[in-house]
């Protein structure tokens, strides 16, 4: 790498290149120098402890463009079949790999400067210049000329030069010998200028996400309804997963029995479930407030004549809920339904004493 | 080259039974190429619509073993609409007509119908083997063909079965002399006949392994293993039963004779408190699957203590980092880990596992070569640590809750942490990322996953360049996932002759149009691409410009696909 681009080193940043002792070292032999090398910053000795409270931010160590250059060099987009490659470009790649690479083996935690690789998406001045910096290494790729672009802060120690520079000096004129094609210089550009900032789909909208095989997730429901055994005797141990439906509601959800040791706690959660629904509003993640009012209108709806909690259990009865000993509900309980009132009439008398006896 | 007569050359070949060694083989020159063809017995084809069964009889005359692939790996995440595609039924009848004399049956992700069952069970006289991963489509009465037909069955293997079957006599079909060695059905949600198998069992001497399914209770398990301590795989069934009663008393005592069982999995149904009844064998375990078996973190640290070789181990995400912990001290030899993300809640470890439990694993197992990992968080130093403690990695697939989440402790992007992964681990093969991830993480990747085979990405990437550099930069990429990333037109038609190099590509809500995906399949027309909405019928007259929900590419030699449905628009 030319000196020219490395641009103004970091002060003590990384001491990797003391204990380097060639640029083509192996990469295992790297570790343990680096390892001794890097103890001064001992980013590494996280390895002792379990928890990182050292760093505060990452940093990518080294020297962001040459990188970029030379990893645009490892990526260039070839007009020849796949696979097949110049004979002339894989050991100076090789050889310019095994010597930046290899030296940083890991990449030592850093803590940002100029706020460099922030991870905002949104992209502050710093970052959008790391992208301006890349895009125009891309166009100086692409007219074979190797630009020494100094929009970023190069972190690379001094290094051997010997090798080095001999290597690096190789990497402008095999730009300019081999500039990438036309059409691909262009489309190149085309890439580089336009860094699309969609932002990836926000959790909920990933579909099947987590990646959990459906016939995992399945099996997992069907043994859920039998019972198992209390360990320690605490109660509630695995999961009991019954489908929760309500009258007008687009779609069920589901609840674990076993979360629960109390009527009122269902009651409740159910309440903060379906208080959407009942409300018309969409999302259950509105403001403590609104949560709040909801909350209490809805149990007033629930404790009035509105609606009415039932289960359907074993023999495929509609039972009211609240009858029975909560762990026998739990035992016989297969799915709940919060029905209308009017649905339910002869159990609503009755559901306004029993809920004004618990509560 | 050739000095050797084609006898020698051909019982040296024997010897070679890796397919990519075998199919290295066949490129050196013609006369290997012919030697090799009238030779090789067995053939994987990793997507069953990349070429035609006539032509897989015609090159392998010899053909004894097939193992076929169906739908991609995504499917298993119901993003591939049902009636997509994967009908083993044309194959077994092109190999029944051919008069394949098959042995050996291996089907993943494949739509088999009791119809081909049957088929199957009639029309080879020597099948041995049938091994049917994640298939959907048969039901018991498909496996009792299978099970009355073929006489010299030795194994029969179901794994992750989707759709509930009928009770069935299946298991009374057997002949009178079995020569079982391995059996597991412990993924079939229906009943079994308890006696059947039991009788099955005691007249099947070469009975190796044994996968139950949960309606298998406690007390038939002992009466089996009664009848077969020779055992090496034992899946359980249900593992509850009253402490201290006679039954669990005889079981113990059964299963302290089972001196050969090294592999342990299934307890579908657990009572903690019967775990002590493995205890004496654990120490011989090698392989313990325990993802579905619903344990609190106490329990299932106590069962680990015990397991000092293991080398394998599955199970679900309440361990907790704790239980990490105690599995890095006490299991040196470990070598694949999966944890899985539990259905149910640990109030002990309500948060499931995080990157301490992965540093730990990582400081007491250096053997660890295969990792998948369901968390809550993960952090850059985590990954650095891990990579730098375990170099060999091969396969590395973490998945956090969150697929956006950053680095907690400092709010960075996750690019450092997995940058040092594949930079350390030379080796890795397979590669899935989540956490907020820019094009930095993909350029590491194009840079040092030489030997990187698959990659499976979920809202990563801000710019189409990260893709670039993926395709540019993994030489040896097979299969590249990816969904819910601003990858566009651009990055898809940069480099199209790379998916011919590869199994295949999937895209799925990223910023594919499809005018693209149209030019794609107009200049490639040995990659078949298919575009899927969910069960909307195609619509060909819809504008070029839209959006592609789904995107599957795939290399073909057998052209455009004859059975696809209605909504999937096979350009």
């Amino acid at each position: 790498m030319s000196p020219a681009a490395v641009g103004t080193e970091e002060d003590g940043r990384s001491k990797v290149s003391s204990t380097v002792a060639s640029g083509s070292s192996q990469s295992l032999d790297c570790f343990s120098q680096n390892g001794a090398g890097l103890k001064e910053r001992n980013y590494l000795g996280l390895s002792e402890c379990s928890s990182v409270d050292s760093c505060s931010s990452t940093v990518p160590s080294m020297c962001d463009e040459k990188k970029e250059n030379m990893n645009l060099k490892a990526t260039e987009l070839r007009l020849g079949l796949p696979g097949s490659q110049s004979p002339e470009r894989d050991p100076n790649l090789y050889t310019l790999s095994s010597a930046t690479f290899d030296e940083k083996p890991l990449f030592p935690l850093l803590p940002t400067k100029d706020g460099i690789c922030s991870s905002q998406k949104t992209g502050t001045a710093a970052v959008s210049g790391n992208k301006r910096g890349f895009a125009d290494t891309i166009d100086g790729f692409s007219q074979g000329k190797f630009t020494g672009n100094t929009g970023m802060n190069p972190l690379l120690s001094p290094r051997p030069s010997g090798t080095q520079s001999s290597a690096m000096k190789e990497m402008p004129s095999k730009l300019q010998e081999r500039p990438s094609p036309a059409n691909n210089g262009t489309s190149h550009n085309h890439a580089g200028a336009s860094v699309s900032g969609s932002a990836p789909a926000s959790k909920a909208q990933v579909v099947g996400w987590p990646p959990i095989r459906s016939f995992r997730k399945n099996s997992m429901v069907t043994t859920s309804n039998k019972n198992n055994d209390e360990v320690d005797g605490k109660p509630g141990v695995g999961a009991l997963f019954v489908k929760v439906s309500m009258d007008g509601a687009p779609y069920l959800r589901k609840v674990d029995l076993r979360s629960y040791t109390t009527y009122q706690e269902l009651s409740s959660a159910l309440e903060k479930m379906f208080s959407c629904f009942i409300l018309g509003q969409c999302g259950s993640h509105g403001a403590p407030g609104r949560e709040m009012l909801s909350e209490s209108k809805l149990r007033d709806l629930l404790h009035g004549s509105e609606y009415v909690l039932t289960y359907e259990d074993k023999d495929g009865d509609w039972m009211l809920v609240g009858d029975v000993p909560w762990e026998m509900f739990t035992d016989t309980c297969k799915r709940l339904k919060i029905m209308k009132g009017s649905d339910a009439i002869g159990l609503a008398p009755r559901a306004m004493e029993k809920s004004k006896s618990r509560s | 080259m050739n000095c050797f007569p084609d006898e020698v050359m051909e019982h040296i070949f024997d010897y070679v039974t890796s397919q990519r060694d075998r199919n290295a083989m066949s490129l050196v020159c013609k006369n290997w190429h012919r030697l090799e063809r009238c030779n090789r017995k067995s053939v994987f084809i990793g997507n069953c619509y990349s070429i035609s069964p006539e032509r897989v009889i015609e090159r392998f005359p010899e053909l004894k073993s097939l193992a076929l692939k169906g739908k991609p790996h995504f499917a298993y995440f119901n993003l591939f609409p049902p009636g997509w595609g994967g009908f083993v039924y044309p194959w077994i009848e092109a190999l029944a007509k051919n008069k394949v004399d098959l042995e050996e049956l291996r089907l993943k992700r494949m739509v088999v119908t009791d119809e081909c069952l049957e088929l199957l069970s009639r029309s080879f006289m020597n099948f041995k083997c049938l091994v049917l991963v994640a298939c959907e489509g048969f039901t018991t009465v498909g496996l009792a063909a299978i099970a009355a037909n073929c006489r010299f069955l030795n194994e029969l293997d179901l794994q992750e079965k989707e759709v509930d079957d009928p009770k069935g006599q299946w298991l009374s079909c057997f002949p009178d002399s079995s020569s079982l060695v391995s059996l597991n059905f412990a993924c079939l949600q229906g009943e079994i006949n308890l006696g059947a198998l039991e009788s099955l069992v005691a007249r099947s001497p070469n009975l190796k392994s044994l996968r139950l399914n949960h309606t298998v209770p406690l007390s038939a398990l002992q009466r089996i293993l009664r009848q077969a301590p020779q055992l090496v795989d034992l899946g359980i069934g249900s593992f509850i039963h009253v402490p201290n009663s006679e039954t669990y008393t005889k079981l113990k005592n059964t299963i302290i004779k089972c001196k050969s069982i090294t592999s342990l999995s299934g307890f579908f149904e657990v009572a903690p408190h019967c775990l002590s009844a493995i205890y004496p064998i654990c120490m011989n375990l090698t392989a313990l699957d325990l993802s579905y078996a619903r344990i609190q973190s106490r329990a299932l640290i106590k069962l680990l203590r015990h397991c000092g070789k293991l080398q394998r181990l599955w199970i679900m995400d309440c361990i907790g980092d704790t239980g990490l912990g105690v599995v890095a001290s006490t299991c040196k030899d470990l070598q694949e880990l999966r944890v899985f993300r539990s259905a149910f809640i640990d109030r002990n470890d309500p948060l499931g596992v995080s990157e301490k439990g992965l540093v730990e694993i990582s400081m007491g197992c250096p053997k660890l070569h295969s990792l998948i990992y369901f968390c809550q968080r993960m952090t850059n130093a985590a990954l650095i640590t891990v990579a730098r403690n375990c170099p060999n990695f091969m396969c590395f697939r973490l998945w956090i809750f969150d697929p956006v989440k950053p680095d907690p402790d400092t709010m960075q992007p996750l690019d450092e942490g997995f940058g040092a992964i594949v930079q350390s681990c030379r080796q890795l093969r397979q590669l899935s990322l989540s956490g907020q991830l820019t094009d930095r993480v993909f350029l590491y990747i194009g840079v040092y996953a030489e030997q990187l085979e698959m990659l499976s990405i979920a809202c990563a990437g801000e710019s189409d360049k990260a893709m670039l550099y993926v395709l540019n930069g993994c030489k040896k990429l097979r299969k590249l996932k990816i969904r819910n990333s601003p990858f566009g037109d651009t990055a898809l038609l940069m480099d199209i002759e790379k998916y011919e190099t590869m199994r295949s590509l999937w895209m799925s809500s990223c910023n594919v149009t499809i005018g693209a995906c149209k030019a794609l399949a107009e200049k490639m027309p040995r990659l078949n691409v298919e575009i899927f909405n969910e069960n909307e019928k195609v619509d060909c007259s819809v504008d070029d410009g839209k959006k592609v929900k789904k995107l599957y590419v795939y290399r073909t030699l057998a052209g455009r696909r004859k059975d696809a449905p209605e909504h999937v628009w096979s350009l």
